[in-house]
């Protein structure tokens, strides 16, 4: 075994391999399968509703795990955390919007909502989003970068608590009221829709639609074993350190500001990813993805799960999500409610979440 | 003999009025002439006339329904009723045979005129300055004389200033560089806006090369006029701005006071906050409500028993989350944050149930409607100057509670040092519940506050939640002076960079410099000092 299986291997134990197995194979064959190659009439038959919500839960449960690793492991509440996924969502969402070409309304080459507001040509910071490559390149650059920025200089300054949490939501709500203003060129109020294809397949397509879905479940994989590996390795004994007592690890000689960075920037980037791969998948992006509320929502799936158990999150995600599809079908008037108490009970009653509830090992 | 001469003595105090009543009757007879000038003769004789009659007959002329009668007499025929122009009898039944009276451009500007001429002496108050008003924007050297007659006679200074400036722009196109020049010297002193922009057409080139005005010596006193307006115009907007600033400085300190109490005192993280606000002003709509149903004609004055009804509904419910969420949450601040939101979202749907998810009405007073108006167009509206005094009169009353009476006493020394005060008495669980609750109760002030100077929403909480936040976090915490400095400063600065960035981008300016002051000072702007700095 080379070094980097046997560290793959090291992070789970051999029955958690196999419930990661399982849950991979239902995801990556049976659902595809059951979606594709089954009639409609058969009993087994996924729809495409089933598929995407999947696929939509998916990559809340990405965005859940990276805040998990920033506040079930490092202790820092991020309240902004769904900037950085709509950020992610622009940055591919400009490469989608491209590749509608001229089959908009006003088969223009440039989308509708600029020619709308009469520019003649692309504004300097479009360049190149018609190459894929590019796109994704912004997908972990920009929620990277200044997520980089922004801590480098709340953490140099030992921000930290509900301090934190306070800024890092005026930064959100900052950047929702900005991406609302028509004459930034993102679209304004309606932001990115319509997308009709991705890399030359068309999107609304039963085949490009499982396609995304196979692929946002390795990426939550991949992000999955990635934070795992993070947070087993030394790195998150210091991040567990910061989290219990930041001061005193600076007084064993440790200086907090480049773990807690490296920690927030790659939660960023997670969050970004998961929005690029969210975007195509529900058709639409616009400033309301960025509004304080879905970020703390994004809290309160970590919590429903257990903090400090990346299961646990995406375990929260999926419940909470869950349920709030269920709700708004049938009951709409009583999501709010619900949520709200959610928050209540969860944070009086569940301080260890689901995870806990179920009996699970105590978070590290 | 008796009844004779008291027939005689009635017709001598009668007749005069008779006669001043009547306009001419051979006169307004002229004005169904062939001729144009002797028409406009006549409307220039029934003009000097002033009878109260004559603009009656004039503005009949104008409107095209005077008509001539078969027996020269000239009549007024308006809706299904005819009216002798000269005498102002009825005339039943209406004629069949009339000819109406047609008049061309050249009689219908010396109506028009005339008509001005007549409403400027009118003794209606109302009239005279709705007519100089309209004659301002019309300014024509031929209507001076009549402006000056006019000017003889006004008494009133709102009219006169007006009536001044409208002489003075129609001078401006007077032959004279002499008048021309005076007329300048007049305009300079004016706050009218539409004057900036007569003076400087007047500096254009025409098509041909030629100034406008064609006096060079004319043309710099019109220069030195624009310079003297633009300095007096910037100097208005920077008390405008200033104005402006610090009623949403107060605005801002109303949201933020509460908080200061509960974050800074406290330190609990009340997400719910906002809606404590939004229940503030859901209660004053209910108040209005209530004496719109029951007491009608005191409707004007629900105001002051919707100040202690939101005070007391925000205390109740703040008092209540205290009791059963809040404080089983003490010390892990990020827990509260969470369940406060939770608590918010509970508040936000109920309200929506009770109340519905639109916006409901809340109306101004009636003594709260218009504002103070200052010169040059600027007013200061009456809601806004509200809000100032209000926000003012809850600081001092917070400020007296925390320092002079005995629960601030025990407030205080809770902050201080919570274990010492246990000891020595005070019990501590309970002016937990009371600090929060009248933290709750201000933000239900501040919801009255809010209500009568936008829209009340279910969501109307949390538009201010992130804003009270970032003035609790610049000002410092437990620092009520820092909490007032942070909320004015930042009115006043947002105010200041909207005319240059637009409101959003002030918006997003204010919350870049906060985070990076907070590089600077991470303690706010007055931090505490000692042992409870760090806690």
């Amino acid at each position: 075994m080379t070094p980097f299986t046997r560290a793959l291997v090291g992070l789970y134990t051999a029955r958690r391999w196999a419930a990661i197995g399982a849950l991979m194979a239902l995801l990556l064959v049976a659902m595809p399968v059951a979606h594709l190659a089954l009639p409609a009439d058969h009993p087994l038959h996924l729809s495409a509703f089933w598929i995407n919500l999947a696929g939509k839960i998916m990559c809340y449960a990405m965005v859940a795990i990276a805040l998990d690793l920033i506040w079930g492991y490092t202790g820092i509440l991020s309240l902004g955390h769904g900037l950085f996924f709509a950020l992610g969502g622009y940055a591919h969402g400009m490469y989608l919007m491209r590749a509608i070409g001229r089959d908009g309304v006003y088969q223009s080459n440039l989308p509708d909502f600029m020619v709308f507001l009469d520019w003649k040509e692309y504004p300097w910071y479009w360049s190149f989003t018609e190459h894929w490559w590019y796109a994704m390149l912004l997908v972990v650059l920009v929620p990277g970068l200044l997520a980089f920025v922004f801590g480098y200089f709340a953490f140099r300054s030992r921000i930290k608590g509900v301090y934190f949490s306070i800024i890092t939501q005026a930064l959100t709500f900052a950047a929702m009221l900005l991406f609302f203003r028509n004459n930034l060129g993102f679209g304004g109020n309606n932001g990115f829709t319509d997308f009709k294809r991705v890399l030359g397949y068309t999107i609304t397509a039963p085949e490009t639609k499982t396609a995304l879905f196979m692929i946002t479940a390795t990426a939550l994989l991949a992000a999955l074993l990635a934070c795992r590996y993070i947070v087993t390795c030394k790195l998150g004994r210091v991040l567990a350190a910061i989290r219990d007592s930041e001061s005193r690890l600076m007084f064993c000689g440790y200086n907090p500001l480049w773990f807690k960075l490296f920690v927030w920037t790659f939660s960023a980037v997670l969050c970004g990813i998961a929005g690029a791969l969210y975007v195509p998948q529900v058709g639409i992006i616009n400033p309301s993805e960025m509004s304080p509320a879905n970020s703390i929502e994004a809290a309160i799936w970590v919590a429903v799960g257990g903090r400090g158990t990346l299961s646990g999150a995406i375990l929260g995600a999926v419940a909470v999500n869950g349920a709030k599809s269920w709700f708004t079908n049938v009951f709409p008037e009583y999501w709010l409610y619900a949520l709200g108490l959610v928050f209540i009970l969860v944070t009086l009653f569940l301080p260890r979440g689901i995870v806990g509830l179920l009996g699970g090992r105590r978070p590290s | 003999m008796k009844l004779l001469a008291a027939v005689m003595l009635a017709w001598a105090l009668l007749a005069p009025r008779f006669a001043a009543a009547a306009l001419d009757a051979p006169t307004v007879n002229r004005l169904a002439a062939e001729d144009t000038d002797e028409k406009i003769q006549a409307i220039a004789r029934i003009a000097e006339s002033a009878e109260p009659q004559a603009l009656a007959v004039l503005q009949a002329l104008a409107d095209d329904v005077l008509y001539v009668l078969a027996d020269g007499r000239v009549a007024i025929f308006a809706g299904e009723r005819m009216h002798d122009a000269a005498t102002g009898v009825e005339i039943t039944p209406v004629p069949e045979s009339r000819d109406a009276i047609a008049i061309n451009n050249r009689v219908r500007r010396e109506i028009n005129t005339a008509i001005a001429a007549l409403k400027l002496t009118a003794p209606e108050r109302a009239i005279r300055l709705a007519s100089a008003r309209e004659l301002q924007n019309s300014a024509e050297p031929e209507l001076l004389p009549l402006i000056k007659r006019a000017l003889e006679k006004e008494a009133d200074p709102e009219i006169r200033a007006i009536l001044a400036l409208t002489e003075a722009s129609a001078s401006l196109k007077s032959g004279d560089p002499a008048v021309r020049l005076a007329a300048v010297r007049t305009l300079a002193a004016s706050d009218n806006p539409g004057v900036k922009l007569l003076l400087s057409t007047m500096l254009e080139k025409t098509g041909d090369g030629n100034f406008n005005e064609p006096d060079a010596k004319v043309r710099d006193e019109i220069r030195a006029a624009l310079k003297e307006i633009d300095a007096r115009l910037s100097k208005l907007e920077s008390v405008g701005n200033l104005f402006y600033g610090l009623s949403l400085g107060s605005v801002l300190l109303l949201a933020a006071l509460g908080l200061a109490i509960t974050f800074g005192l406290m330190g609990i993280i009340n997400m719910a906050h906002g809606e404590l606000l939004m229940i503030g002003a859901y209660a004053t709509y209910s108040v209005q409500q209530a004496f719109k149903a029951w007491l009608p004609a005191h409707v004007d004055w629900y105001l002051a028993a919707a100040v202690p009804s939101a005070f007391l509904a925000a205390a109740a419910i703040g008092m209540v989350l205290e009791r059963s969420v809040i404080r089983w949450l003490y010390g892990r601040p990020l827990e509260t944050l969470l369940a406060t939101w939770g608590i918010s979202l509970l508040l936000i749907q109920t309200v929506r149930t009770l109340y519905g998810a639109q916006n409901v009405e809340v109306a101004n007073p009636g003594w709260m409607s218009g504002g103070i108006a200052l010169a040059g167009g600027l007013v200061l509206p009456w809601n806004r100057i509200f809000i100032i005094v209000f926000a003012a009169l809850v600081l001092a009353l917070v400020w007296l509670m925390l320092n002079r009476t005995r629960l601030g006493l025990f407030v205080r020394a809770v902050t201080q040092n919570r274990a010492m005060a246990d000891c020595l008495g005070v019990p501590t669980r309970r002016v937990d519940t009371l600090t929060f609750g009248v933290g709750s109760g201000i933000a239900g002030l501040g919801g009255v506050a809010l209500s009568q100077i936008g829209n009340v929403g279910p969501e109307l909480g949390q538009q201010y939640i992130v804003d009270s936040f970032m003035v609790v976090v610049l000002g410092g915490v437990g620092q009520l002076a820092g909490t007032i400095i942070a909320a004015i400063g930042l009115g006043e600065v947002n105010k200041f960079l909207e005319p240059y960035a637009g409101a959003v981008l002030a918006k997003i300016a204010v919350l870049v410099f906060i985070i990076l002051f907070i590089q600077k000072r991470p303690q706010g702007l007055f931090a505490l000092k000692g042992r409870s700095a760090e806690a």
